[in-house]
């Protein structure tokens, strides 16, 4: 009876700690990259699976429809993922390192293209499968290439712009410094000032590079070298922390994610709001708006004149996987067709990658912040293209969260900053 | 806890029968018994031990490194205890890891999650023993009381995480309620203090309820007649609480916080959802799981074979020294302690007589 008492104990807790351990155990193996499967099925035609995030504007559907009635024998089936970016990320990790082919044609975070492409999960877009870029804005090509090749079509782009209230501030400011100046009107009206996204996560990664790049300072070299041990990002950092000390960046704002800076400036509380285009149609149309009609958009201010947005958005690239890569490269240039952009904008408020689109004078009457946005993406900084992005964004945000709360000096901040993506190239 | 049930079940049929086997039954008899056996075994083998030596097998590989001339990652090959180093000792190559890197977070994940445990533990025992009491009592309503003290552990922790989310927000109802009696609002998902009280009230508040299940179980099978005896001697409430129901439901109590403390030292939804890991709130489990998302999966592996080895070893202390008895004990004859004879005689006694009555 005792024996037998223990025994289950023992067993008992271990199979407790077990379930910790089994985390990490059923993700690891298969670190052979995918380079000779990339040659595979490449003349191949066939159905095909087409996976990207949640679609919220049901534009999935009706693409889909379109590209199947003009290729009955290549039908494509549509994976609609969760609505998490980290969750999407997962799910095409899995995939990928178990060299499914059930995903032909996968949709990628910018940000994610480079590590997919070094871990040979991604079919290079050259030679055989070269695609025209001629059109594309240039900022969206440079973040679909690594090691000078293309690996990924651009469908989808985003671009930060400065929202500010058009019944308090008549002409919006160029500069930071004029934003600034312009905060005694916020305090005037019991409001507060300006606000990004400042809270621990991706966003506070886009808006702490913005700053930084509005100083002259540079993340990584063209070489993809960190260079973020400078001056320059120290001062960038600098401006965040002394305006959230003296209020004009009010305190909450390191609580804010994209949609609780969009609730603050929808309610009136905020003077300048930056974030993305798709906070325009709900400003304007949200029944609990007080906003409405009392807002407009202007180019994000820097230094000297319009400043540097982080660039957003997604990518399509063929799965080195897949089984049918000629038909996934013609659906390729099927969903990076002006038309199919024209639609994605129309229906769903996503930010073209075609130049000539944003000058469609029917489309800007409609969304008369079109312009903006073009100059936004047209001069957009992307975040360091590394196969090591997820440690360099946690180096970005861990110091730059530090820095804004006061916590370390901007100069230390930056230091740590460099030190840490340098330890996350060499493997930690 | 799944994970945990199982092989309590085999083990009890799987002990016996070797046990029984070394005091000299017939070996035919074994041998069927091995037989009967080998499918649980041959399952668990699959599910718990593969995996389990597995991990550690990948915690000595390294993770993949980039191959300059191609800008390919390549497989990194073995790498001793270089995995562990870069937790244990912050180890980052050459340097020592830092700030900003998952490898620099390693001891305060590790402060932050005993201090979760301990804190929230200690707050839920002597909730958990008040719910109790309240629920043990015969009074008008008593169902609708246990029913409404239940509601918070029903509801799934994500759940909880992200009513707890809004609540905290800064425009909140807990800064509001603040602002009633005059004190300023909070950054209950950013500060370093707010941020980590804000996980454990939400915490308590999910899980103080499983404590009082757990409590409540142990008071019921505490006899009447000891409370009986102890008026008509003339013991005040507060010598009764000490004196009698205390000692009385030890046993269930301990085991009630060894299973929170394994519990919370495993924490992962909670802050994940409630704080993403701000204000220093990233736990233990949050960090294996943001260094898998890195594709760091032997690094990873590292340190979940050190956060196993830790809630094995606290388990260990539970039981060994802190008489967390998992599972009852007979009487005893080599050692003749008092209150484990109460414990373990009583409640079958105790049981006979409340479901008689």
């Amino acid at each position: 009876m005792a024996l037998r008492l223990t025994k289950r104990r023992t067993l008992g807790v271990l199979a407790g700690a077990v379930s910790v351990a089994l985390v990490a155990a059923g993700c690891g193996g298969g670190d052979d990259g995918g380079n000779s499967a990339a040659s595979q099925g490449a003349d191949a035609r066939g159905p095909i699976t087409y996976v990207q995030g949640k679609d919220n504007s049901n534009l999935l559907g009706p693409m889909a429809e379109k590209w199947n009635a003009a290729h009955p024998n290549e039908k494509v089936t549509v994976k609609e993922q969760s609505d998490q970016a980290d969750q999407q990320h997962d799910d095409l990790v899995q995939n990928f390192q178990a060299k499914s082919d059930a995903y032909d044609v996968v949709s990628v975070d910018v940000v994610w293209t480079a590590e997919f492409a070094a871990k040979g999960w991604l079919t290079p877009l050259k030679d055989k499968f070269a695609l025209p870029t001629d059109g594309f804005l240039e900022p969206t090509i440079k973040a679909a290439t690594y090691n000078n090749t293309l690996y990924a079509a651009p469908t989808s782009s985003d671009g930060a712009m400065l929202y500010y209230r058009s019944d308090l501030v008549k002409t919006p400011p160029k500069t930071i410094d004029e934003m600034w100046s312009m905060c005694s009107i916020a305090k005037k009206n019991g409001m507060d000032c300006f606000a990004g996204q400042f809270a621990k996560y991706e966003g506070l990664t886009c808006n702490a590079t913005e700053w930084m790049n509005a100083y002259g300072a540079k993340v990584v070299d063209d070489a993809g070298k960190p260079t973020v041990d400078s001056p320059e990002a120290a001062k960038g950092l600098q401006a965040l922390a002394d305006n959230y000390k003296n209020g004009n960046i009010p305190k909450q704002a390191i609580t804010f994610q994209e949609e609780q800076s969009r609730q603050a400036f929808q309610d009136g509380k905020l003077l300048f709001l930056r974030n993305w285009p798709y906070v325009y149609n709900l400003a304007s149309t949200d029944a609990s708006s007080k906003v409405k009609g009392k807002f407009k958009v202007a180019p994000l201010p820097g230094v000297d004149g319009p400043g540097t947005s982080t660039l957003g958005g997604h990518m399509a690239a063929i799965s080195a996987f897949s089984k049918n890569k000629a038909t996934a490269l013609d659906f390729l240039k099927f969903l990076t067709s002006e038309e199919q952009q024209k639609t994605n904008m129309e229906k769903g408020s996503l930010a073209p990658v075609i130049g000539s689109i944003y000058d469609d004078q029917a489309l800007v009457a409609k969304y008369p912040y079109l312009p903006v946005l073009k100059e936004s993406i047209a001069n957009a900084v992307s975040r360091p293209v590394t196969p090591f992005y997820p440690k360099v964004t946690e180096a970005i945000q861990t110091n730059a969260f530090a820095a804004i709360q006061g916590q370390k000096t901007p100069q230390q901040a930056v230091k740590d900053m460099q030190a840490a993506m340098q330890a996350a190239s060499g493997g930690n | 806890m799944s994970a945990v049930t199982e092989p309590t079940k085999t083990s009890a049929t799987g002990a016996p029968r070797k046990q029984r086997k070394d005091k000299g039954l017939n070996a035919g008899q074994g041998r069927a018994g091995l037989l009967l056996v080998a499918p649980t075994m041959l399952f668990l083998a699959v599910i718990i031990i593969y995996p389990l030596i597995n991990a550690v097998v990948l915690s000595f590989e390294k993770d993949e490194g980039l191959d300059p001339a191609t800008g390919m990652f390549v497989a990194g090959g073995s790498a001793g205890v270089s995995n562990y180093t870069h937790w244990l000792l912050q180890r980052c190559g050459d340097v020592s890891c830092p700030p900003g890197t998952l490898g620099n977070q390693f001891y305060s994940a590790f402060w932050v999650t005993l201090f979760f445990t301990v804190v929230s533990v200690v707050i839920e025992v002597i909730l958990g023993m008040w719910f109790a009491m309240i629920m043990n009592r015969d009074f008008k309503g008593r169902a609708l009381v246990r029913a409404a003290i239940l509601v918070p552990w029903a509801i799934p922790t994500a759940v909880t995480a992200k009513l707890w989310y809004f609540i905290f927000a800064y425009d909140g109802i807990a800064n509001k309620l603040l602002g009633v009696v005059g004190i300023n609002p909070q950054l209950w998902t950013s500060d370093p203090w707010a941020a980590k009280f804000a996980i454990v009230i939400a915490d308590v508040w999910k899980t103080t309820p499983f404590m009082a299940l757990l409590i409540l179980a142990g008071l019921q099978l505490i006899p009447g007649d000891v409370y009986e005896a102890s008026q008509i001697d003339g013991a005040s409430k507060w010598q009764t609480f000490t004196k009698i129901t205390l000692p009385l439901v030890k046993t269930p109590l301990m085991v009630a916080v060894l299973f929170r403390t394994l519990d919370v030292l495993r924490i992962y939804d909670l802050p994940a959802i409630l704080t993403g890991g701000a204000g220093g709130t990233t736990s233990l489990s949050m960090l294996v799981i943001k260094q898998i998302r890195q594709g760091g999966f032997n690094n990873a592996s590292a340190l979940s074979t050190i956060v196993f080895l830790l809630i094995a070893f606290v388990a260990f202390l539970f039981i060994k020294f802190g008489g967390a008895d998992v599972i009852q004990r007979p009487p005893s004859s080599k050692k003749p302690k008092k209150d484990a004879d109460t414990q373990t005689g009583n409640p079958v006694a105790a049981n006979a007589t409340s479901t008689g009555a």
